[in-house]
């Protein structure tokens, strides 16, 4: 019996330790972080890059127009089966936001969910995504940051708040282990060799985060690169995503043209106008190029049909 | 404490029964009525769009025969979202028009502003129908970010 319990309390240490050794927050190679740092930096050409990345539709207030979409005050809540997450401040404040912050600090938000004190982020912030954007675009983005605004957060601003055992950030650490790739979604064998189509590759992927919505998830609320961009259950717990393969479910029948003009004006080719979160989705890419929003039409017409997966 | 009458009682819940059914039919019906409101608007937002993405020619009339079509309907958009008709029908409006009437009021205002304006602006060729079709269609965007689920 003394045996019995010694060999339980053995196991149990055991596994607490193997839990603590892998889910230790891992930062970018200091490889990577030296290329980062070393890059001229053009707050310019990071200010299109701020739009690519969506970063204002949940980190400014909801429904901002103009500039007030540039102060990052964070308290958009997003609703998951895991719980509410809240959006924090990343505003150039130096204490209620990321003001105090380097660079390096910041590319390994980015790239590795990473905080500068050495905790996990959620995947709520779609490092997940975001981390197959090159060392390049990660400097200039933090360049046109040194541009935005200060805010302080209001004290009434709500604060993540998850259920057990989601509150325990350390259990990010096994979700990174299990999913976490610098793979692309779609082989870039499976679509024609074009440039175009490349480049909207990276960008619908990457800092587009587009599959975060549009992609059903796993138990683990992953991705699932198998249903890609075919749609997904609507968070808010209404309606669902809409599938944007070039399937009868999704956008087959939108040309490469209307994609690209959706995407800057809001209108569908029915002349609906695009609700919800994808509203705020397109006051960012008013702000970018007719290339890249063609680019990204081109190569969601490249991407292989799927039925609705939700 | 008067005691009712079996019948008064049948009857009295037989009204209950019918009022709560009057009230269902009304909302379906404000859901059936809004959206083909809705769709009027984009099909007479459709021969505009294809002008100014060059997919048409310019046609003075068309135009002003569009923005006066969405500004008719924009006038009466406010009554087409009745308290009990939050759910049912597919319906895409959220939840936040009962929770934020008075900013949901305020997009319909809007609405009916800008089309008011393109209508009065009687654009004579397609700069000046680019710039009114702009305002009208950063309100639809604006509106539906707030009051309309993601899923169109």
């Amino acid at each position: 019996m003394k045996r019995i319990a010694l060999t339980l309390v053995v196991l149990i240490a055991a596994g607490a330790i193997a839990f603590w050794a892998l889910t230790i927050p891992q930062p970018p190679s200091a490889t990577r972080l030296a290329a980062i740092t070393a890059h001229n930096a053009d707050a310019v050409r990071g200010e299109t890059i701020f739009w690519l990345a969506g970063c204002a539709s949940c980190h400014s207030v909801q429904g901002a127009d103009g500039d007030a979409r540039l102060e990052l005050v964070g308290g958009y809540q997003l609703q998951s089966d895991f719980g509410t997450f809240v959006a924090p401040n990343i505003s150039m404040h130096p204490e209620d936001g990321i003001g105090a912050w380097s660079l390096t600090d910041f590319a390994a938000s980015i790239i590795a969910g990473v905080s500068p004190d050495g905790r996990h982020y959620y995947p709520a912030f779609p490092f997940a995504s975001y981390r197959r954007m090159t060392d390049e675009d990660i400097a200039d983005l933090w360049a046109f940051w040194q541009t935005l605004p200060a805010i302080a957060t209001p004290a009434d601003q709500p604060v993540t708040a998850l259920g057990f055992p989601f509150n325990i950030r350390r259990g990010v650490g096994l979700w990174k282990l299990a999913f976490l790739s610098d793979a692309p979604f779609v082989d870039p064998a499976s679509l024609p060799d074009d440039p175009q189509i490349a480049r909207g590759q990276y960008l619908t992927e990457g800092m587009g985060h587009c599959g975060e919505c549009h992609t059903s998830r796993n138990f683990a609320g992953a991705l699932n690169a198998d249903v890609w961009l075919a749609g997904a259950p609507n968070p808010s717990g209404r309606g669902g995503i809409p599938n944007i393969t070039p399937h009868p479910d999704g956008i087959e029948s939108w040309s490469a043209d209307d994609i690209a003009f959706s995407l800057e004006s809001g209108f569908t080719p029915d002349f609906n106008s695009f609700g919800g979160t994808m509203a705020s989705v397109v006051k960012n890419y008013a702000n970018v190029s007719p290339e890249d929003r063609l680019a990204i039409a081109a190569y969601l017409k490249a991407i292989a049909p799927l039925p609705d997966a939700n | 404490m008067p005691v009712l009458s079996k019948s008064l009682k049948i009857t009295l819940a037989a009204a209950v029964v019918l009022a709560a059914g009057a009230a269902t039919v009304v909302a379906q019906d404000a859901i059936a009525e809004r959206k083909a409101a809705m769709k009027s608007v984009g099909g007479a937002f459709g021969p505009v769009v294809r002008m100014v993405r060059g997919q048409a020619d310019f046609d003075a009339a068309v135009v002003l025969a569009s923005f006066t079509t969405m500004n008719e309907v924009a006038m009466r958009y406010g009554e087409l979202f009745p308290e009990g008709s939050e759910t049912g029908g597919e319906t895409k409006a959220s939840p936040a028009i009962w929770e934020d009437r008075a900013g949901f009021d305020a997009e319909v205002s809007r609405f009916q502003e800008v089309t008011a304006a393109a209508v009065a602006a009687a654009p004579a060729d397609l700069d000046a129908t680019r710039a009114v079709f702009g305002p009208v269609g950063q309100s639809c965007g604006s509106c539906h970010e707030k009051f309309q689920l993601s899923d169109n």
